[in-house]
């Protein structure tokens, strides 16, 4: 039977939803148990956030100095460690995910399964390659653990709130290294929704032709609700900051609208929205390739156009 | 210091990609082939830090069939003092790929081993993580940015502002180190006729994979390769009246 530890990913003490997305996946294996493993310097308000997903066994904590900013170097010896006696080690397909993940793998002596689509059976997933236009069906060798990260756009977040899963602090006998510091997270301050749980998606590319046109994006974002994505051409352009990017090498996401402005439709962006909901596309070239796979098409120019839409929205 | 480079040769980022009808695999026979996108950025970088002194010498490193010299040629051309060759035709899995790496470190010692951060075929994003925790050194992934500070050989310290989902995170590592690089590191440079001339006589050192004494791990085994679901093409609107009615009717406004 499959014992599946999940790694919690966390930020300011909050615990981040594609944790319960990779519990969704652990479910999916059909297991025995479902540890989620919190490593922090104060785990106490995120380990109970965790203990409230459904599916989860048992929440297990390491408190450490050391612990306070998510350093893969540090981190990893521990998770190794903690990993004895499970099948499985889940870690959502993040920035924190990817970084980590791999490191455990090794220290384990096992490949990793990287982006995990959809569940098999216990030790076959299936997973996306170049840029999603092929899926692979992969099997595992049983007779080693499963280290894997989940590729949060496919699953949906495991329900929270009806359990109460047992929480207990574990000391893991293990040297950390110090050849690795953290310096400084400069993080985008937006009261508007996350960019990779919003149930709606508003993003702008090349095609808004400056960082003061954005906020036009934004206005618009705001008045129906949505966070606010870009295309790499956006971002390299210096239009808006990095963690905007949606596609192959930035945010894989899922809502159930997404609406790209003055954005083309590179095959590398589509990888990001591939599992949206309804995809809206503006585009004053009825020719752009984002029109082959958009639910809803509109061309036009998009500096006349979103005003239009503010205005009939009222 | 010496820099080692990572340099995966995969069918170019412009090709629309075929699963062969019977699930076997993709097309890519006469399919075109380049350097992965993310290790000619890792490349750049070295010869930008050998071009500030900060190195002296940038070795490219690919793991390929017999004719994989041709693309390491590209490496070489583009700046790379050598090369090395580990050939093999069998396709190598991250973790055995790292496992070689670590050979070549121990011959090679080097200040700093850069790599992609993802090799756009296998699209796994493991081989940089894992070659750092082989090799018991730091790591800093999906880099947009390099600061290196050299004390002496291949000790100083290396301060990389990294990539996250968060915004940007800012990390101090000693050398030597693993670096992934992502997309806004730096845009790498053409190469010039000239070059590809100069590049004719730099070395490329081979080595039998066998003789590496590296065991290929067999723990993952692909069975079956298939299209992605396809989004069926929808409908056109005339103006934003009506896009705001049909999101209207569908509950998404
Ligand atoms: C390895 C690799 C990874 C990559 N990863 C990503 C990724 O994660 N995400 C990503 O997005 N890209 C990625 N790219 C880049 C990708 O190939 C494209 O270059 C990029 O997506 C183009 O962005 P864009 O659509 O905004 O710009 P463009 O392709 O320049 O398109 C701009 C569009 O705006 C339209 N437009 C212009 N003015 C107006 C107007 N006034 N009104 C309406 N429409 C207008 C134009 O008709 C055009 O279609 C990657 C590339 C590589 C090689
Ligand atoms: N066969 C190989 N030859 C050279 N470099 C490789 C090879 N495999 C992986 N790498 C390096 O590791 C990076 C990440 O690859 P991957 O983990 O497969 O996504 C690539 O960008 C390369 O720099």
């Amino acid at each position: 039977m499959s014992k599946i530890l999940v790694i919690a990913e966390h930020l300011d003490g909050k615990l981040n939803p594609s944790t319960a997305r990779a519990v969704s996946a652990a479910i999916a294996v059909k297991p025995e148990a479902i540890d989620v493993l919190v490593l922090g310097d104060s785990v106490d308000a995120i380990a109970a956030d965790a203990a409230m997903i459904e599916g989860v066994s048992r929440v297990l904590t390491v408190a450490r100095a050391e612990n306070a900013h998510p350093l893969a170097a540090v981190l990893a010896p521990q998770i190794a460690k903690a990993a004895d006696g499970y099948s499985h080690v889940f870690a959502p397909s993040t920035t924190f995910g990817k970084d980590v993940a791999p490191r455990v793998a090794a220290l384990l002596g096992v490949a990793q399964v990287s982006d995990v689509m959809s569940v098999e059976a216990s030790h076959t997933f299936k997973r996306p390659i170049y840029a999603g236009n092929a899926i692979i069906t992969v099997e595992a060798n049983a007779d080693h653990a499963v280290v894997a990260t989940i590729r949060t756009a496919s699953w949906p977040a495991a329900n929270s709130g009806s359990n109460s899963a047992p929480i207990e602090a574990l000391t893991l006998d293990v040297t950390l290294p110090t050849h690795t510091r953290f310096i400084e997270l400069k993080q985008g301050s937006s009261d508007r929704p996350d960019l990779q749980s919003a149930g709606k998606v508003v993003s702008g590319g090349r095609g808004v032709g400056s960082k003061e046109n954005f906020e036009i994006i934004y206005k618009f974002a705001d008045k129906i609700g949505a966070a606010v994505g870009a295309s790499r051409a956006a971002v390299d352009a210096g239009y808006v900051p990095n963690e905007m990017q949606v596609g192959q090498t930035g945010k894989i996401i899922a809502p159930a609208l997404y609406m790209a402005i003055g954005i083309s439709g590179a095959i590398q962006h589509l990888t990001g929205i591939k599992d949206a909901g309804t995809i809206v596309a503006i585009n004053k070239d009825g020719e752009a390739p984002i029109f082959e796979i958009a639910d809803i098409g509109l061309v036009g120019d998009l500096f006349k156009i979103i005003p239009e839409l503010e205005q009939t929205l009222g | 210091m010496k820099i080692l480079v990572g340099y995966k040769r995969v069918v170019d980022y412009n090709v629309r990609i075929q699963v062969k009808s019977d699930g076997s695999g993709v097309v890519t026979d006469g399919v075109k082939l380049s350097a992965n996108p993310f290790d000619d950025i890792a490349l750049e970088e070295a010869l930008r830090l050998r071009e500030k002194g900060v190195a002296e010498e940038v070795i490219v490193v690919g793991i390929g069939p017999a004719d994989l010299t041709a693309h390491l040629r590209n490496g070489l051309a583009m700046g790379a003092n050598r090369a090395i060759h580990v050939v093999t035709t069998d396709a190598v899995q991250p973790l055995t790929a790292a496992r070689v790496f670590l050979k070549l470190i121990e011959k090679e010692q080097p200040g700093l081993f850069i790599v992609g951060k993802q090799a756009i075929d296998d699209d796994a994003n493991q081989t940089g993580q894992m070659l750092a925790a082989l090799w018991d050194r730091p790591q800093a992934t999906f880099a947009g940015k390099i600061d290196v500070s050299i004390e002496s050989g291949a000790t100083g310290k290396v301060t990389v502002t990294r990539e996250v989902d968060a915004g940007l995170e800012v990390i101090e590592a000693e050398l030597p180190a693993v670096i992934t690089t992502d997309l806004r590191l730096n845009e790498p440079r053409f190469i010039k006729l000239p070059d590809i001339m100069k590049a004719k006589s730099k070395p490329i050192d081979s080595i039998e994979f066998a003789s590496l004494g590296v065991e290929a791990h067999d723990h993952l085994k692909t069975t079956h390769y298939a299209a992605p679901a396809k989004r069926s093409k929808g409908v056109m609107v005339k103006d934003a009246a009506e896009l705001v009615a049909v999101l209207k009717q569908k509950g998404l406004l």
